[in-house]
């Protein structure tokens, strides 16, 4: 192909379109306020005068909401409490899938093929349900509080807790953990590890000082895949976690359809992307080596 | 085999560079109508860049390529009269065999029944009859190899390029494969040029051989010539093994197999020890230490009994006159 | 492997498994529950589905989300496959680094500001919410999906099939709709499979950018689920996973079929 760049044209517009310049928009109306009307923000941009409208728009912008954020202390804890969320359930999942996905590629090709199509599955299906699901085992005249009855142990009253939101975030995102991590251990070469141990390491040892070094690339992939999202994630506090569960993807939301403030809900959204600009540079950055 | 007056392909100044490497250095080269061409040299010397440019693959920075006297700069891939047998083969994995070889045809828009009696004949050229229906995975590396070379020359191409065509292939499947190749050739009239860094298989197919070095030719030539009477030192130690005599600046090359070795001093012969004796079954190569200068190969045909020399024994060594060849340097 | 799954390896896949699919099992358990309890078991029952037949609002908000489904998923796959050979065949030019970022972000970009930044574009430009927005959401979302499905395939295919088709005469695109695209075919096949998925899944993008007459599937279960644990969920739930089983097995079953017979 002469020019392959070519094929770029249709999907660079499009994403140019409705993936970048609406986070112009974003930006602006985060510098906006609101108004009783419809769209309930203001100003808006009016050409009908020529360029003259584009000072008077640029004058009426301030960074009114930013200090609205600034001040009001709910706004500085929804931020640290999704980190701290993220952060602890990806710690978690960290933990967890590794060893999955570790045993999972000890397995012979065919059932390490079964294996993938099994941990795949459940993210084929309906996320929303999932989490639905865990609401009929957490709530208080739900499973497990039965199966902790048979066992004569105390009902726990978990479900609109910040315990529950941690295991709706490891439940949903333990497949975004498990498979890049998989992929990688999946390709190491058997012989590394049995060179390890012909130089005298046992299989622990071999495992810490050959295994787990090599499968770095994966772990990062894995963290940010799930530490990115989650921090804006907004269905599993929503519908796990209790009125004082405090989350960005929450907080934007209600912003937006509960209080109708679409120029606090874009501030908080900014201040998310400039949060995440980093992680999100990172995980570029990966993508570029491997696609290099 | 005398080249016509108007050679079928003619690189005039070709030259590539690839970043900072210059890959190709004002490269200049005939091919005639119907010689088996080969382009000989190491890796990365810029032979498969040179027949990648003659297919059309790769552009030139400077200099031109003539087929039958055109400019064929502007021609892409698709369009040019060369036919190309990739080193992986390439076969299509969707398709059987069949269709593999009548891919070309098809895309010529050749009706189907004149293009169904070609795939038989080219089949049958290649000694593949009957597998029309086998799919590429389904074939031996050799049967993949010939069909590969039937899809090629299906569409009756003016100059079938052949990419290190036999690389893949175990010794004994090699060797047959060369003169199988040499045959095919030799019948059919067609021009091939094959690029290899095997220089026996490039003696054994070619009529000419380019030896090159990177980026230029550093010698054309009937194989003969080239190993026989090469003009540098990089031809001459390319081709096979060479004795080299410092002669001033220059050198005199006196090939292993001219050499004559005795256990006993003989007049006018160089005096040594022999250092190493490797057997190769139908020779013997020894390596011959001397007092001053370096070591001397000399190879030997098992044609008789054996010489008896042990590592360590005495030897002496002589060569006839005509055996030795001027070198530039 | 020399030495095969240890105990640990063994349990620790299990476990795994037992909890991804714990949940999912019990969905589909209580969706034949006779009872609306979760902690009673009434025997066994389908009128749930009987229910779920008659609900007029839930079966219209599965033909609006199947029908945004079909329609996103085919149109970010059309541009994932060429976003993807850029990536692949283009090497470097002007704009790449942008280029590549717009494509990958939206991959890690928490929805909520998918779905904020998307409508005020369409309130921007004064474009009315529902089916279409809905639709172009979608796809600008999935698209990133589809073209890393894609791309992960074409960075392994051999070129030199498209060279040798070229060679025997046929122009670029020509040779690649004939001999790569078949090829690659299975893996624009799945993806087509994820963005048609994760459209059928998305709640936070379709509530932003959907409008009336276009309530999406997942935007109807969420405001039944916000009023509680209701059984006609578990049987659409159910539904939908039977749905997608088979059509991953199915898919798998293809797959093996193709490259046993060939």
């Amino acid at each position: 192909m002469r020019r392959p760049w070519l094929a770029a044209v249709a999907p660079y517009l499009w994403l140019g379109l409705f993936f970048a310049f609406p986070f112009l928009l974003v930006a602006k109306l985060s510098l906006s306020h609101t108004v009783l009307a419809i769209p309930p923000y203001a100003p808006q941009l009016d050409l009908s005068q020529g360029h003259a409208g584009v000072p008077a728009f640029v004058h009426q912008l301030s960074f009114e909401t930013y200090q609205r954020l600034t001040s009001d202390r709910v706004y500085l804890s929804s931020y640290l409490s999704s980190l701290r969320f993220a952060g602890l359930a990806t710690a978690i999942l960290l933990v967890i899938g590794y060893p999955i996905a570790y045993g999972m590629s000890r397995f012979p090709p065919p059932t390490r093929q079964a294996l993938l199509m099994a941990v795949i599955l459940p993210f084929w299906t309906s996320f929303l349900i999932r989490i639905y699901a865990w609401i009929a085992i957490l709530k208080p005249a739900g499973l497990l509080n039965a199966a902790l009855g048979v066992l004569h142990l105390g009902p726990l009253s978990l479900l609109n807790t910040d315990t529950a939101v941690v295991i709706g975030l490891v439940y949903a995102y333990l497949p975004f953990m498990v498979l890049p991590l998989y992929a990688v251990l999946e390709r190491q070469d058997e012989r590394l590890i049995e060179a390890a141990q012909d130089l005298g390491c046992t299989a622990t040892g071999a495992f810490w000082r050959v295994t787990f070094p090599l499968s770095l690339p994966g772990v990062a992939a894995g963290a940010l895949l799930c530490f990115i999202p989650m921090v804006g994630e907004f269905v599993i506090p929503d519908l796990l976690g209790g009125s004082g569960t405090l989350m960005l993807g929450r907080t934007i939301w209600t912003e937006f359809f509960a209080n109708r403030d679409w120029p606090a809900a874009s501030a908080v959204a900014i201040v998310l992307l400039a949060t995440l600009a980093v992680p999100i540079a990172l995980f570029q950055r990966q993508q570029a080596k491997v696609t290099a | 085999m005398t080249p016509s007056s108007t050679p079928l392909v003619r690189f005039e100044g070709v030259t590539k560079r690839f970043g900072e490497t210059v890959a190709v250095d004002g490269v200049s080269l005939d091919i005639a109508q119907g010689e088996f061409f080969a382009l000989l040299g190491p890796s990365g010397c810029g032979k498969t860049t040179l027949m990648r440019m003659l297919a059309g693959f790769v552009q030139p920075d400077a200099g031109r390529i003539l087929l039958n006297g055109q400019d064929i700069a502007g021609l892409p891939p698709h369009r040019r009269p060369s036919s190309m047998m990739f080193q992986t083969y390439a076969l299509f994995p969707h398709l059987n065999v069949e269709k593999n070889v009548a891919f070309g045809l098809v895309q010529q828009g050749w009706d189907k029944a004149r293009a169904a009696a070609r795939v038989e004949e080219m089949l049958s050229l290649v000694r593949l009859e009957g597998l029309n229906r086998r799919r590429p995975d389904q074939l031996s590396g050799g049967q993949a190899q010939r069909v590969a070379l039937a899809r090629a020359l299906a569409p009756g191409p003016q100059i079938l390029l052949l990419d290190e065509p036999l690389a893949a292939l175990d010794r004994k499947l090699r060797e047959e494969t060369q003169l199988e190749l040499k045959a095919l050739q030799r019948r059919l009239g067609v021009t091939f040029m094959i690029v290899t860094h095997d220089q026996d298989e490039a003696m054994v197919v070619a009529d000419r051989i380019a030896v090159m070095r990177v980026g230029g030719v550093a010698q054309v030539g009937p194989p003969a010539e080239v190993y026989e009477r090469p003009t540098s030192r990089y031809v001459a130690e390319f081709l096979g093994e060479a004795n080299l005599f410092p002669d001033g600046p220059a050198f005199t090359l006196v090939r292993p197999e001219k050499m004559a070795l005795t256990d006993k001093p003989a007049p006018g012969a160089l005096a040594g020890e022999v250092a190493e004796i490797a057997y190769f079954g139908d020779r013997t190569r020894y390596v011959i230490r001397r007092a001053e200068g370096r070591p001397l190969l000399v190879s030997q045909a098992n044609t008789g009994p054996r010489l008896g020399l042990e590592v360590g024994d005495k030897a002496w060594v002589s060569y006839a006159p005509e055996a030795a060849v001027a070198l530039g340097s | 492997m020399t030495r095969g799954p240890s105990l640990f390896n063994r349990a620790s896949v299990g476990l795994g498994l037992a909890f991804l699919y714990g949940p999912i099992a019990l969905l589909v358990l209580y969706s034949f529950n006779a009872s609306r309890l979760v902690t009673v078991w009434g025997g066994f029952s389908t009128r749930w589905y009987a229910a779920l037949a008659q609900d007029g609002q839930m079966l219209d908000a599965v033909w609006v989300t199947l029908r945004v489904g079909l329609i996103s998923a085919s149109a970010a796959t059309v541009l994932g496959l060429l976003a993807a050979v850029t990536l692949v065949r283009a090497g470097r030019f002007r704009g790449r680094a942008l280029f590549s970022g717009m494509v990958y972000a939206p991959l890690v970009m928490p929805e909520v500001i998918l779905g904020l930044s998307l409508l005020l574009l369409f309130v921007a430009v004064g474009l009315p919410r529902g089916f279409w927005t809905v639709t172009v959401s979608h796809t600008t979302v999935t698209l990133c999906y589809a073209t890393v499905v894609i791309q992960a395939r074409l960075a392994y295919f051999d070129r030199s099939l498209e060279e040798a088709a070229q060679d025997l005469g046929c122009p670029p695109v020509s040779a690649f709709l004939k001999v790569t695209l078949p090829n690659i075919a299975p893996a624009v096949a799945a993806a087509w499979m994820l963005a048609f998925t994760l459209s059928l899944d998305d709640l936070v993008i379709a509530s932003f950018t959907s409008g009336p007459g276009a309530t999406t599937l997942p935007m109807r279960l969420y405001s039944q689920v916000r009023l509680g644990v209701n059984p006609e969920i578990n049987a659409v739930s159910t539904l939908l996973i039977a749905v997608v089983t088979l059509g991953v097995v199915a898919a798998g079953a293809i797959q093996r079929r193709r490259s046993v017979s060939s």
